[in-house]
């Protein structure tokens, strides 16, 4: 791999002389961040591969809190590897980029950082290009026939992890195995059923990154010719004009939906009040004769699969599906309920949307001053609307639905290592790296083979308990947005696309510091409105619960799945994100005004504040 | 009463009546015709001045002595704006121009006799609309009574003979035989606020927004520049409201007990109170949308809100600054739509 990018061969002199506000600030550089006192055991349980080295100071990288904002316990670091094994290998391999390889990572305090690798030889890049339209020209012509055959074969992955067995040590080996003669014992399956659970989430993030720098690419095409053409056009605006109207990001929420009117016209309505317990209504329901099973069998087709949702965007162990936990997906049931029996038709409107969609394309097509510019516009908004099916629709497949039956196949073996004494509980599996897992995994085939008991088990329990402590302490202290040198210009696509990050983010970090007087922080325009009210700053998805009825939802990533939520709160204002992230989307489908990409909110507001967001303005207040 | 030889009323008259109604009447004759709201009216046609000039031209000459002064001599320029100006206070009005005049405007005050309105001119030419040619000088406000609408159509003709209007002419070379002033007499509005509306970006050229300045009272506090009007800028197509600058405005023109228009001060809240609400602004972006629909180009507004709230435009003229500038097209269709994406990955960004 090529070891120097575009950024680490700009003089550090050269990129300080041409601004003012360069010299006076800078990132620091990897080497200053120490480790936490007291967590350097805990930052030794990430491989070698994901440590700083002295030498990663020459580079640029930037805290990728859009995808990771909390830190990171050691198990769930396989999310940033196999995604970015795979991210890189579209990249670099498959679609061949010619500006722009794969991502490298680094972990330091259980902040994930990354950088780019830039292409700048003129003839590789040349090279490269040839290579792209080959490539992925190909993608784009074929892009319908190809995403089908994406959907089947990521159904076929689903069905096959939902296909590995539960892990089980039976005392003796069932007596029909004996019989078959299949000569291999349980141990062994335990092994095997741990690395096709791995290998699947390998290649899942494969599934992923097949289209994705793509079907942004095409957008992000559109986009900038908007941008350009319209100088003054909200980035939301762009977003509307190529938003899918039936996209699966939107199906759980039109579930529930479902579910309140179901409830409402079978006349078991009664059973969902604010505050009760999902396992409560379901346990009243049973008793509800043949209405109360009506809704109940209603529940089961939307489980499967729509409430394989998460609440969170899929990267952490403890962002549990709806189907694991329907505290968030019953909470909204009251109020859609309210809803219906007020006659509030809560269907989404569907043609109605697909009209204004197409109106709004339409007068905006008009503004455009020659019939040239019309034709190039519509070159770029077909493609553009061909590749976003895609860019909506994976995240339910991937991100979600895989996700969920990925972690909760991992949170199984984790009983299994608790039960034998490897830790007190099957959720501390998630403080051993996938490696240590294995290890412990093939310690416990031995001890069930040999009748000896397992080896590791107060090794595994002290560095669990060490890890934890660590994670909690982490979470303490603030980390910085970026590291290394600034670079001049960000061009690559892939970072531009997916973290939303330019050189007038970088400036905005960089002067985040002289926003002390100012009761203003700025991000982007999301969805319009404006809204005052109490801010609540939720850091995790566990605070989620203390959102009352009017809030505003300040947090580190405002997440589609929290969309049931939407119908509580008055606004949201997000660190992280861009216009054409979901979170946004789902303001718009709420009408709630929304600030996302502050990089700051979480830090500047408190909760309880009063707060003002302007959602068209991407400005928001602080009022007292 | 009908349109005649002298008198054309805006329901009559559109763009193509420039040469007889001038820029201003043709376009407010343009705007009534496509069914925008804007205050009843009259055009006193060019017509009844030239046969006013030749009643002029038949006690000594005019257009012959304005063309033999030098553009550069300011003091014969000056001597002879004078002369010119006081000829023309003193001629009366041909009585047959002097009769439709007067009966056109009864018509047009009929409701309610004492209806102010406001006389401005409206000159023939495209070098016309130029601000150095047609001054602010030539529009009356709050004007009341026949007698003074009579004097205020014979000032706004003998502002062609103003120092500034014949040096620009004298510079240019234009003929005096195609000078000719049309006058708009218009009810006037009782403005609540007012204001102008640029139906693109002043800022960037953007045609998906519209810029909107307004402050309280007449909207000549604006349009001269005697008051830092709030603004707004409203996505033309989502009505998205992007941009609020409410500034402290300090005056507000309101109409004079007898006549004409004085400076008041504003007090208290209203000072940095914005002059318009999200709906008079939605309001205003319709309106704005539909004129620039109408004409086929991005539109320079000026408008009005009276007391009961009604939008009203005073005026309306293409855009000039930004749609002179040849722009390069943003893009331009390829043989392979697919080549565009190549912009992005390319790394020609």
């Amino acid at each position: 791999m090529e070891q120097t990018s575009a950024r680490s061969e700009i003089p550090v002199a050269a990129s300080v002389a041409s601004t003012q506000t360069a010299e006076e600030k800078k990132f620091p550089l990897p080497s200053s961040l120490g480790v936490v006192p007291g967590t350097e055991g805990a930052q030794q349980a990430y491989p070698y591969y994901m440590q700083f080295t002295p030498d990663d100071d020459e580079r640029f990288w930037f805290y990728n809190s859009m995808h990771f904002p909390e830190p990171m316990s050691v198990f769930d670091m396989v999310t940033a590897e196999a995604a970015y094994c795979a991210l890189g290998a579209a990249n670099t391999r498959v679609h061949c980029l010619p500006t722009t390889k794969g991502i490298d990572y680094r972990i330091i305090n259980g902040r994930v950082y990354i950088g780019g690798v830039a292409v700048t030889d003129p003839a590789e890049v040349a090279e490269r290009t040839r290579e792209f339209q080959a490539r992925a020209f190909y993608y784009y012509e074929h892009w319908e026939r190809l995403y089908e055959q994406w959907k089947r074969k990521m159904r076929e992955l689903i069905g096959q992890a939902q296909a590995l067995p539960k892990p089980h040590l039976p005392d003796y080996e069932p007596l029909e195995n004996v019989h078959m003669g299949r000569g291999i014992a349980s141990n062994q399956t335990l092994l095997v059923t741990y690395q096709k659970t791995l290998e699947g989430y390998f290649q899942m993030w494969h599934h992923h990154f097949e289209f994705l720098l793509l079907g942004y690419g095409a957008y992000l095409t559109f986009f900038d010719f908007c941008k350009k053409a319209f100088p003054e056009i909200a980035d939301q605006t762009i977003a509307q004009m190529v938003a899918g109207i039936e996209a699966e990001i939107f199906r759980p929420d039109e579930e529930l939906k479902r579910l309140a009117q179901c409830a409402v016209d079978l006349k078991v309505d009664d059973v969902f009040r604010d505050g009760i317990k999902a396992e409560d209504v379901l346990a009243t329901l049973a008793t509800r004769g043949a209405e109360g099973k009506a809704w109940l069998d209603e529940l089961e087709t939307s489980r499967d699969p729509w409430f394989n949702v998460n609440v969170g965007d899929g990267f952490y162990h403890y962002h549990r599906a709806w189907n694991d936990d329907l505290t968030i997906p019953f909470s909204a049931l009251p109020g859609y309920i309210a809803k219906v029996k007020a006659g509030v038709n809560l269907e989404r409107p569907t043609e109605q949307l697909m009209e204004e969609r197409k109106q709004l394309i339409e007068d905006y097509r008009e503004l455009l001053d020659t019939d040239e510019e019309r034709a190039a516009y519509d070159q770029m908004i077909h493609l553009a609307h061909r590749v976003f099916p895609y860019v909506e629709g994976h995240k339910f497949y991937c991100e979600h639905w895989y996700t969920n039956l990925f972690f909760n196949k991992i949170r199984e073996f984790g009983e299994l290592l608790a039960q034998n004494g490897f830790f007190a509980d099957a959720e501390d599996v998630f403080n051993l790296s996938h490696y240590e897992v294995e290890a412990a995994i093939i310690d416990l085939m031995h001890s069930w083979s040999s009748g000896s008991p397992p080896r590791g088990t107060q090794r595994f329990s002290a560095l669990v308990k060490e890890r934890k402590a660590a994670l909690a302490e982490w979470a303490k202290h603030e980390t910085a947005p970026a590291l290394g040198p600034v670079p001049d210009v960000i061009d690559d696509p892939s970072i531009v696309m997916l973290w939303g990050i330019t050189r007038e983010s970088l400036n905005a970090w960089l002067n985040s510091g002289d926003e002390v007087d100012s009761n203003e922080i700025r991000g982007f325009a999301a969805s319009r409105g404006v809204v005052e009210g109490p801010a609540r700053v939720v850091k995790s998805v566990d605070e989620i619960a203390r959102l009352q009825q009017g809030d505003i939802l300040v947090c580190q990533v405002t997440n589609p799945t929290w969309a049931p939520i939407f119908q509580k709160i008055s606004a949201a204002v997000s660190d992280i994100g861009g216009s054409m992230s979901h979170a946004a989307i789902v303001a718009r489908e709420y009408g709630l005004p929304a600030v996302v990409g502050t990089g700051t909110a979480t830090h500047k507001i408190k909760d309880g504040q009063r707060i003002r967001v302007d959602g068209g303005r991407g400005i928001v207040t602080l009022l007292d | 009463m009908n349109s005649n030889e002298h008198i054309s009323w805006f329901a009559d008259i559109g763009l193509q009546d420039r040469p007889t109604v001038g820029g201003k009447g043709g376009s407010l004759g343009e705007l009534t015709r496509a069914g925008i709201a804007v205050p009843p009216g009259f055009v006193v046609r060019t017509a009844a001045f030239e046969t006013f000039l030749a009643a002029l031209e038949a006690r000594a000459p005019v257009r012959a002595r304005v063309e033999s002064l030098a553009h550069d001599d300011l003091q014969a320029i000056t001597e002879l704006s004078n002369e010119m100006r006081e000829r023309v206070e003193k001629e009366p009005l041909p009585a047959a121009v002097e009769q439709d005049l007067i009966a056109s405007y009864a018509a047009l005050c009929a409701d309610s006799p004492d209806s102010p309105v406001a006389i401005r001119s409206s000159a023939t030419t495209e070098d016309a609309e130029d601000a150095s040619f047609a001054g602010l000088q030539d529009t009356y406000l709050w004007v009341l009574g026949a007698a003074d609408a009579v004097k205020y159509v014979r000032s706004c003709w003998a502002s062609l003979y103003s120092v500034p209007s014949m040096a620009y002419r004298r510079k240019h070379g234009l003929p005096e035989e195609g000078v000719a002033m049309a006058v708009v007499v218009q009810r006037m509005v009782d403005a609540h606020c007012a204001g102008v509306m640029f139906t693109r970006s002043p800022l960037t050229g953007d045609k998906s927004v519209i810029t909107i300045e307004g402050a309280w009272g007449l909207g000549s506090s604006v349009v001269g520049g005697e008051v830092t009007p709030d603004r707004f800028v409203v996505g033309k197509i989502t009505g998205e409201i992007t941009v609020r600058d409410i500034s402290e405005k300090l005056v507000e023109h309101k109409p004079a007990a007898g006549g004409g228009v004085v400076d008041l001060p504003v007090e208290g809240d209203r000072r940095t109170a914005p002059c318009l609400s999200d709906d008079e602004l939605q309001r205003l972006r319709e309106i704005g949308r539909k004129v620039e629909k109408h004409y086929g180009r991005p539109q320079d507004i000026e408008w009005a809100i009276d007391q009961s709230g009604n939008v009203m435009l005073l005026q309306s003229r293409p855009e000039t600054v930004w749609s002179a500038k040849a722009a390069a097209p943003v893009a331009k269709p390829t043989d392979n739509p697919l080549s565009h994406v190549m912009n992005i990955f390319g790394g020609r960004r």
